[in-house]
């Protein structure tokens, strides 16, 4: 469970980002997060509605992007979706070792005012 | 009312919303003071792992064997606990130099703190750094803390399948180790059945079995880790 302390590195990028362009609300978060990332969408967002009770994030809405893995399959020289953990390629079943996406963590934008 | 007071200023027009785009790692600040930790790490002449596993899976065991047994001591060893300092002190007594860190309620080392424990530790003469980071499987995962490699542990005693229910932890590792080899008959452990969800999770990882409370097979991953330079 340390969602809450992702949640307070979250706050911390948001607000120094929004005080660094002059905006004195933020309506948005938005952030991406791979499936891989080490994180609970749902705590995330229990974690937040604890931080949006209070100043100055009552107005911020915290919008949550999962994003799926995908791997690429050497042999077959293209990229797919995994049916489960285990990596195998659809076509050939070979197992990937390349993840392209689904590590994510980001802040992606904010919305301000 | 201008809306912020009692005043008869009239409402000021809300001001118009913009997007700003940032695209910023959420574990930014860990990430760069683990590229510093590692920086630093390399300096020094240190081979550094992080070694995750659940909780009783046998980190600690493992660590006073190799601290017994690894051809130039002493080892370095930071060592995340929740509470107790009992783990530092038991490798001290097998011959390690052991900083703890005491995590109060913190679910996983993160790099800030693992550069705090490594100010403490003497290094000289040092040419291995284990991090035994906290018993967890899930957060741990996530945070870079400067190492060089890392090692999952996994005991016989947990089950064949624990690959397969922690995928992103074993993903992450650099080699897997399997401990109690010397109680997987008493508990029936399917060894293929492991290997097989091993080979299907983690497919990049070197794999071991041992036994950290015998010393068997520990040579081969003594040999591991002294065959990468630092």
């Amino acid at each position: 469970m340390h969602e809450l302390a992702l949640l307070q590195e979250l706050c911390a990028l948001a607000a120094a980002a929004a005080e660094e362009q002059g905006a004195s609300q933020i309506h948005r978060m938005e952030l991406r997060v791979g499936e891989l990332g080490g994180v609970n969408p749902e705590a995330l967002r229990q974690a937040f509605a604890v931080v949006a009770a209070t100043a100055p994030w009552q107005t911020a809405e915290l919008q949550l992007d999962v994003v799926p893995t995908r791997c690429f399959c050497p042999h077959c020289a293209q990229a797919f979706s995994p049916l489960d953990v285990i990596y195998a390629c659809p076509q050939c079943g070979a197992i990937s070792r390349q993840v392209l996406e689904g590590r994510e963590l980001e802040l992606v934008a904010l919305e301000v005012s | 009312m201008c809306g912020q007071c009692g005043c008869d200023e009239p409402q000021a027009a809300p001001l118009p919303r913009r997007r700003l785009e940032l695209h910023q790692p959420l574990l930014s600040r860990n990430d760069s003071q683990a590229a510093r930790n590692r920086d630093h790490f390399k300096r020094h002449g240190l081979r550094t792992i992080n070694l995750l596993s659940a909780p009783g899976s046998g980190k600690t065991a493992l660590l006073e064997q190799l601290a017994r047994h690894w051809p130039r001591p002493p080892i370095g060893v930071i060592v995340g606990d929740l509470a107790t300092d009992n783990d530092a002190r038991r490798l001290q007594l097998a011959g390690a130099r052991a900083v703890q860190i005491r995590t109060g309620d913190l679910c996983h080392l993160d790099s800030a703190l693992v550069d705090q424990a490594f100010s403490q530790l003497d290094c000289s003469g040092i040419d291995l750094l284990v991090i035994e980071n906290v018993g967890n499987l899930v957060c741990p995962a996530a945070f870079d803390l400067g190492e060089q490699r890392r090692i999952a542990l996994l005991s016989v005693t947990e089950g064949e399948d624990k690959p397969l229910k922690y995928p992103a932890l074993f993903k992450s590792a650099d080699a897997v180790v399997i401990n109690k080899a010397d109680l997987a008959e008493a508990v029936g452990f399917n060894r293929r059945s492991a290997i097989a969800n091993l080979n299907a999770i983690a497919p990049q990882a070197a794999l071991f079995e041992l036994s950290a409370r015998t010393g068997e097979g520990l040579d081969a991953l003594i040999h591991w880790l002294d065959a990468k330079p630092a």
